[in-house]
């Protein structure tokens, strides 16, 4: 790896929570082991789909928002990002194409780079419980990617 | 990156770019397709669990790094109030049966 010097997430979240008057660090999810698989294919015969996590029905309160998988057809102009936690500062998610590659997906799939695109998209909500992204949301997307026989999933957080 | 890698995923490419675009800059159209191509690569040919960082750099100056949600004097105050909103939000939407 490069040297390079990376924003402490972790440690800058804490400090600015902590900052906020919330007594509890958050803690984060941790996986001892790490799920791996190969693709039995080669790219040209993958279908492909995006997970994200920005907000494609903001009439959803966000507390109670689920995983949701969407057709591409009904990908919005603009998702909601408001509510998410990006670098308000120093840049905009005016262009949509820097968080969710619809676009390039079809383009690679007409040079035959890909099979396909998926038939969906997944959203899958920002929250603070894990039981709720690790039982709920995250198998309700596996089925849901299942169901639409997708070989890879690119999960694009903001 | 800590956070990720923290999780442990099976592929992660990391773009080291301000929060918000994942894929490369507003308008950055190359870099936008460059990190769908490595992702895609990265998804077939890696052979076990692996971080990738790209060449993707933000074009302002590296000040994003040190300002992003960085606490000092100058917002503790703001800051204490903004956790105090929340925290009543919070409670709000638990009595309204708003939570998971």
């Amino acid at each position: 790896m490069k040297n390079q010097k990376f924003v402490p997430y972790m440690e800058r979240t804490r400090l600015f929570y902590q900052a906020q008057g919330f007594e509890k660090a958050y803690t984060w999810a941790h996986f001892e082991g790490t799920p791996f698989a190969k693709p039995k294919k080669p790219l040209e015969d993958c279908v492909v789909t995006v997970v994200t996590t920005a907000v494609a029905h903001a009439k959803i309160p966000k507390p109670i928002r689920r995983a949701e998988s969407i057709p591409f057809t009904e990908t919005p102009a603009r998702f909601e990002t408001s509510e998410l936690s990006w670098d308000k500062e120093t840049t905009h998610t005016d262009d949509r194409q820097s968080y969710f590659p619809l676009e390039i997906l079809n383009r690679l799939a007409g040079q035959g780079i890909i099979k396909r695109v998926s038939k969906r998209f997944h959203f899958v909500p920002t929250q603070y419980s894990h039981r709720a992204t690790i039982n709920a949301d995250a198998p309700s997307i596996a089925k849901a990617c299942e169901e639409d026989e997708v070989d890879i999933a690119l999960l694009i957080p903001l | 990156m800590d956070i990720v890698t923290h999780c442990n995923v099976p592929r992660y490419l990391h773009n080291d770019l301000p929060l918000g675009n994942p894929l490369g800059s507003p308008g950055d159209r190359e870099t936008q397709l460059e990190s769908v191509l490595s992702a895609l690569q990265l998804a077939i040919s890696a052979e076990h669990s692996v971080v990738q960082v790209s060449d993707a750099a933000w074009k302002g100056d590296g000040q994003w790094k040190e300002n992003y949600n960085k606490v000092d004097q100058s917002n503790r105050q703001a800051l204490l109030r903004l956790g105090q909103e929340n925290r009543k939000k919070r409670a709000e939407n638990k009595a309204r049966g708003l939570a998971r």
